[in-house]
C-alpha cells in the first residue's frame, strides 16, 4: 500500500540538536520549561559555557551522526558572560554558513538566533519554527547519506 | 641574479645570518634551498619558475629551520604576506629575520615550467598583481619588472559555482573531496598552518574521521579552509601540492571574498592590520541571526 506524499512528510519527526550558551539560552530554555510552554519535543539541547566555544565541528558532526537541523543560540550582543564571546561567534558563523552555502549544504538547516534568560517565550518560538522548517525541508539525506553510501 | 648572489654572500660572510633562504635550479625546474656556505650562493636563482612560498619554511612547527638560527628568506611580494601573518600571530619575531625582497614580474602555475611567462602560463595569484616588492624586505635585489596580462577573469570559476543550483554544489564538491587520500600536504605546505597539534589528528575526541572517506574529509577540507578565514595568504601552494587536484583556492578565495565583503578585509603584507577572525566590531551584521 502506498503512503500518499503529503501523509509521508507529515509523519517525518526531524531530529534536530541545539547548541546552547549556559548563562543566556539555556537559562530561557529552562525558563521556557517551568513556564510550561508548548515545544515540540524533537530539540536535543547540548549546553556549552558561551556561544564562543561553539566550534563550527560540532555543527558538522551533529549533521554527520544524523541531525536534521541546528540550533546555535546564545547571548544578545553586549550580554555575554564572558564580554565578547558571542561577537566572536557571530563572526565565525557569518563566514561558516557561507561557506555551507558555497559547498552545497542548504544553510536552512542551521538557525542561529540570541536568546536571553529572560525570553523563554522567544525560544519556545525557536524551538517551534525550526522544528516546523526542518520537518518541511525533509530528512538531511543528502550530506550523511551519501557519505555511508560509499562505505558498503 | 647577480645581485642577489652578491647579497647572500655577503650576508653570509659577514655572519649577519646563518643561512639563506632562496631557490635554486634542480633537474626539472626550481626548488627550494638552503644556503649555509658563502662559497654556495652562486646556487641561487630566481626567475618566473620561483612559485614556492619559502615563509613556509618559518613556521614554528619546523624545529630543524628554527634550529639553523637566523635567517634571510627571499621573499616575493605575496610571500611577504605570509611572513607578516606568522608576525601578526606571535610565530616570529621580525628581528630574527632578514627579508631579502625580490621584484618579481610574476610566476608560472608551475615551478617546472618550461615555457616563457605569458598569459596561459601565469600562476591564478599573480592576476592583477603590481609585481613591485615588498614594504618589508630589508634588500631589495632585481630590475623592476611588469607582470603579463592575464589569462581572463581569476574568479571564473568560483563565479559559475555561485550560479549552480545548491544540489549541483554539493554534487561537485563531493566529487571533488571523495579524491582526497588525506595525506594533508595542503596543511604541510600552508604558511599559516603551524598548530603544534591538528586536530585532524586528535583522537579523543575523534572530531575529523580520520580514514580518507568522504565523510571525514567534508570536515576536514571544510575546517582547514576556515581555519585559514582571514588569514590565508593565497599563495596557492595548497593546490599546487593536491596530488588530488582537488580546486582548494575555490575555498580559499570564497573566504577571502566573504572577509572583503563582511569585514572589509583584505590580506596585506602589514603585520599590525588585525585578522578578521579573532577580533570583532559591536556593529557586525547579523542578518541571519534570528
Amino acid at each position: 500500500m502506498s503512503v500518499p506524499a503529503k501523509e509521508k512528510a507529515s509523519s517525518f519527526e526531524p531530529n534536530i540538536v541545539a547548541f546552547v550558551c549556559n548563562w543566556c539560552t539555556y537559562t530561557g530554555a529552562d525558563l521556557a520549561g517551568t513556564s510550561r510552554l508548548n515545544m515540540a519535543p524533537n530539540v536535543r539541547i547540548i549546553r556549552l559555557p558561551c556561544t564562543g566555544r561553539i566550534d563550527t565541528l560540532f555543527i558538522l558532526k551533529a549533521f554527520e551522526r544524523g541531525a536534521d537541523g541546528v540550533i546555535v543560540s546564545g547571548c544578545h550582543p553586549a550580554d555575554c558572560h564572558y564580554t565578547a564571546g558571542n561577537y566572536h561567534a557571530r563572526r565565525r558563523f557569518a563566514v561558516f554558513r557561507e561557506l555551507m552555502e558555497f559547498m552545497g549544504v542548504d544553510p536552512q538547516r542551521i538557525t542561529f538566533s540570541w536568546v536571553s534568560a529572560s525570553e523563554g517565550g522567544k525560544w519556545a518560538e525557536v524551538v517551534n519554527s525550526t522544528t516546523e522548517k526542518v520537518r518541511e525541508l525533509g530528512p538531511f539525506v543528502s550530506y550523511p547519506r551519501v557519505a555511508h553510501a560509499q562505505v558498503k | 641574479m647577480e645581485e642577489l648572489r652578491e647579497l647572500a654572500k655577503k650576508l653570509l660572510q659577514e655572519k649577519q645570518v646563518n643561512a639563506v633562504v632562496g631557490y635554486e635550479c634542480d633537474r626539472r625546474g626550481v626548488r627550494p634551498a638552503f644556503v649555509d656556505d658563502p662559497a654556495g650562493c652562486d646556487r641561487l636563482v630566481f626567475d618566473h619558475r620561483c612559485v614556492q612560498n619559502l615563509p613556509a619554511y618559518l613556521s614554528p612547527r619546523r624545529t630543524n629551520v628554527a634550529g639553523l638560527g637566523r635567517l634571510a628568506v627571499v621573499v616575493k611580494q605575496c610571500d611577504a604576506r605570509a611572513v607578516a601573518g606568522l608576525i601578526r600571530e606571535s610565530q616570529l619575531k621580525r628581528e630574527n629575520l632578514v627579508l631579502i625582497g625580490v621584484r618579481c614580474g610574476g610566476v608560472a602555475a608551475n615551478p617546472n615550467e618550461s615555457r616563457e611567462l605569458g598569459a596561459e602560463t601565469l600562476a591564478l595569484r599573480c592576476y592583477g598583481c603590481s609585481g613591485t616588492e615588498t614594504a618589508m624586505a630589508d634588500y631589495v635585489v632585481g630590475e623592476p619588472k611588469t607582470v603579463p596580462a592575464a589569462g581572463g577573469d581569476r574568479d571564473a570559476r568560483l563565479a559559475e559555482i555561485e550560479k549552480m543550483s545548491p544540489e549541483e554544489r554539493l554534487a561537485l564538491w563531493k566529487e571533488w573531496l571523495s579524491r582526497c587520500t588525506r595525506c594533508h600536504a595542503c596543511r604541510q605546505v600552508c604558511p599559516m598552518c603551524f598548530c603544534e597539534r591538528c586536530v585532524a589528528e586528535k583522537t579523543q575526541p575523534n572530531w575529523i574521521e580520520s580514514s580518507p572517506h568522504i565523510q571525514g574529509n567534508f570536515s576536514w577540507n571544510v575546517t582547514r579552509a576556515l581555519h585559514l578565514a582571514g588569514r590565508c595568504v593565497d599563495c596557492g601552494e595548497c593546490e599546487r601540492a593536491c596530488p588530488a587536484q582537488i580546486p582548494l583556492g575555490l575555498l580559499n578565495r570564497k573566504l577571502a571574498k566573504i572577509m572583503s565583503a563582511r569585514y572589509g578585509f583584505a590580506v596585506t603584507d602589514d603585520p599590525s592590520t588585525p585578522a578578521p577572525i579573532g577580533s570583532y566590531r559591536l556593529d557586525d551584521g547579523q542578518e541571519f541571526i534570528l
